[in-house]
């Protein structure tokens, strides 16, 4: 290897991605839209699901139930309707999610100690949220319940009446349990995946598309220097696209980095090793930029998005599909990225995650300093 | 180098492209300081020749030397030996002049002591001082021509593959190039250069005419114009060439009749027997010869001649173009 050669590369490359406008917008422009997208735009959290009531009675007791709703911060009670047609409207068109209705003799019942139904009609084309909603309100109505309980012992001098049983619940890493926590830091992953890839996988197929690879071959470079020459810029490149990635995680969406910065380094730096060297592979087999983005975009962004845990959990996948994940490098670093964030682990205890990565890291580099061929057809 | 031993030497060398075969089992020899001509028409295999020379094709058989190494064995040796400027220009338009320049100068390792030296050479000898600083695509195409070859020497190479360098650029540029050429050969550098203009074939050591992939005649140019003509060669000026052309192909003496200019070309067996009797077959057929006489063949009759083409053979020759340029056409098919 010569050390001329490989400066003279990346500098070039360097040069090259400073002048061409699409470039600069991959580098910059794509890490910043995606964070918002998925930052804002993905999200799990089940919160404010809009309720339309139909109090039948107009009770203080009544009254008193449907405040429940309002003080808790899962329902947003967006209309009090005076007829059930009016509900039924509000569910089809999508202006409520859960529409709630109180029987004319709800009061009358409780004070006979009669057992009251209340009908909560859900929306279940959203069965992710439908079924939130339903715990939620279940959950609401046994509350009233033990309050109203409570209230008849007292009425009859049993004031001490206590549940014997409560759940003290703490959450850890996510004290709040939003979903934007888990989600950030599984962004700057899915940033990386698809950035690295795209960025690389246009580097060799533009020239062979230019004409300028017949000249570059022409001289004694050798395929190690063009292939170090052409990723070393990117990775560069990405380590501080992924560093400005994370200190927007940290900065703009609050996310906690409780982590060492050099674990997350080391990660980010393998996982760059991953998915540049899958572009740079694709761009040398394609031979057209078009082509290598397109299957470069395929083949990191669909897999990072559903199988690296991202979205749905993989211990919730089959065990087939759970298999599967294994081999999609993005689920190591996706792992590693929310450990150090949220729980601020160490290298030893994710030891299985940075294994898998490094293994991928050095069977895709190998395969990228193998697959170029200084001959032109 | 030994200054004896030849700079290129090929042995039987075939191409095959599927069942297309693009270079015929060819072999030359060039020796150092030798403006080396390869001459075709296009699709003759010149540049998958010369592509095989630099080691950017693998050969299908045969042998090639080139500074003595064995471009199938030490593909990497050879480059360090040779300079290449492919057909289409190929350095980066998005780079600036001075640019291109420190990029191959560190792929070709110029050392940092001759660094400076070879790139003020090549700016000058470009004629692009002052202009270091423009983005390479926006120079004019003789320009960027003499950029390539500028980069292409970097590393003062003993021999240079130059694949139609002049192609698309315009008649004083195309001097000025030569001029280099010629520069650089007495300066003991070994030129293979492949050209289709006649005039430039002239400025050749010698020559090699390649056509359908074998190659046809070589020599230096005055050797080729006295010895592939069979017969003598006669200038006819006449005052209606279309018809006298077509009665003149089948008259009898007359090996063959080509347009030239305003006027036309005749092969014959002996100069003094053929010139009276072509005025009187035109004369007995109500055409006024005005002018007819002996003339030295120029390398274009020369070329017609050995290459028949003026004959009907273009779907033939279509053919081979669209083969010989697959290569180019792969890369380019895509492009967005």
């Amino acid at each position: 290897m010569n050390w001329n050669r490989l400066c003279a590369m990346a500098r070039k490359e360097m040069i090259q991605i400073r002048r061409d406008a699409r470039s600069i917008g991959i580098v910059i422009a794509m890490p910043i839209v995606m964070m918002f997208a998925f930052g804002y735009g993905v999200s799990f959290d089940t919160k404010h699901i809009p309720v339309y009531v139909y109090d039948q009675e107009k009770s203080q007791q009544s009254q008193d139930f449907l405040k429940r709703f309002q003080a808790s911060v899962y329902f947003k009670v967006v209309k009090t309707v005076a007829s059930y047609p009016e509900l039924v409207r509000a569910i089809d068109t999508g202006d409520c999610q859960i529409g709630l209705v109180v029987p004319p003799d709800f009061s009358r019942k409780l004070r006979s100690g009669r057992k009251v139904s209340v009908q909560a009609i859900f929306d279940g084309t959203d069965s992710n949220s439908a079924s939130l909603g339903m715990s939620y309100t279940e959950a609401v109505a046994l509350a009233h319940s033990q309050q109203l309980q409570l209230e008849w012992l007292q009425a009859r001098g049993q004031g001490a009446a206590r549940l014997p049983l409560s759940v003290d619940a703490r959450t850890w890493f996510n004290e709040n349990l939003e979903s934007m926590v888990t989600i950030v830091p599984g962004v700057v992953a899915m940033v990386m995946a698809v950035v690295g890839t795209f960025l690389t996988s246009l580097t060799v197929a533009r020239e062979w598309e230019r004409g300028t690879m017949e000249q570059l071959i022409s001289t004694p470079v050798t395929p190690l220097e063009i292939m170090l020459g052409k990723l070393v810029p990117y990775v560069v490149i990405g380590l501080a696209d992924t560093s400005l990635c994370a200190v927007m995680g940290v900065w703009w969406f609050g996310v906690p980095f409780r982590g060492e910065i050099w674990v997350f380094l080391l990660s980010t730096f393998l996982f760059l090793t991953v998915v540049l060297s899958l572009g740079y592979f694709f761009s040398v087999v394609a031979k057209t930029q078009l082509a290598a983005s397109q299957i470069s975009l395929i083949a990191t962004f669909l897999p990072a998005f559903l199988l690296s845990g991202f979205v749905y959990p993989i211990d919730q996948m089959p065990p087939l599909v759970q298999g599967i994940t294994h081999a999609v490098p993005a689920r190591y670093y996706m792992a590693i990225l929310r450990n150090v964030f949220l729980k601020g682990s160490s290298v030893v205890t994710m030891w299985q995650d940075f294994l898998g990565l490094a293994i991928f890291a050095a069977l895709l580099g190998l395969a990228a300093t193998r697959v170029f061929r200084k001959k032109l057809a | 180098m030994n200054g004896a031993a030849p700079a290129v030497v090929v042995r039987d060398l075939v191409k095959r492209f599927g069942d297309f075969v693009a270079v015929d089992n060819i072999s030359l020899e060039a020796s150092p300081g030798e403006i080396f001509g390869f001459l075709g028409p296009n699709g003759a295999g010149k540049s998958t020749t010369i592509r095989m020379l630099c080691g950017l094709l693998r050969p299908t058989s045969g042998e090639a030397l080139v500074a003595g190494l064995d471009v199938a064995r030490e593909p990497e040796r050879v480059r360090q030996n040779i300079g290449y400027m492919s057909q289409k220009f190929s350095l980066y338009n998005d780079l600036k002049v001075i640019e291109n320049l420190r990029f191959f100068a560190g792929m070709y390792s110029v050392s940092a002591a001759n660094l400076k030296e070879r790139i003020d050479w090549a700016i000058d000898m470009a004629g692009l001082s002052g202009r270091e600083q423009l983005l390479t695509g926006t120079l004019a195409a003789g320009w960027k021509q003499r950029l390539a070859l500028g980069c292409a020497v970097l590393h003062r190479p003993p021999i240079v593959f130059l694949d139609e360098p002049t192609s698309g650029v315009d008649p004083i540029s195309r001097r000025l190039f030569w001029e280099l050429i010629h520069r650089m050969a007495d300066d003991g550098v070994t030129v293979f250069v492949t050209t289709h203009y006649m005039d430039e074939a002239e400025y050749c050591n010698r020559l090699v005419l390649i056509d359908r992939g074998k190659i046809v005649a070589s020599g230096s140019p005055l050797e080729l114009k006295q010895k592939s003509m069979e017969g003598n060669l006669l200038l006819l000026e006449c005052d209606q060439v279309g018809k006298a052309l077509e009665e003149l192909q089948e008259a009898p003496g007359v090996t063959d009749a080509a347009i030239f200019g305003s006027a036309l070309h005749l092969v014959v067996p002996s100069a003094q027997e053929a010139i009276p009797q072509v005025k009187a077959y035109l004369a007995g057929r109500g055409i006024t010869t005005t002018r007819i006489e002996q003339i030295r063949p120029s390398l274009e009759d020369v070329f017609v001649s050995l290459t028949g083409l003026n004959r009907d053979e273009g779907d033939e020759r279509d053919r081979r173009d669209k083969a010989e340029t697959r290569v180019d056409n792969d890369k380019e098919k895509a492009q967005p």
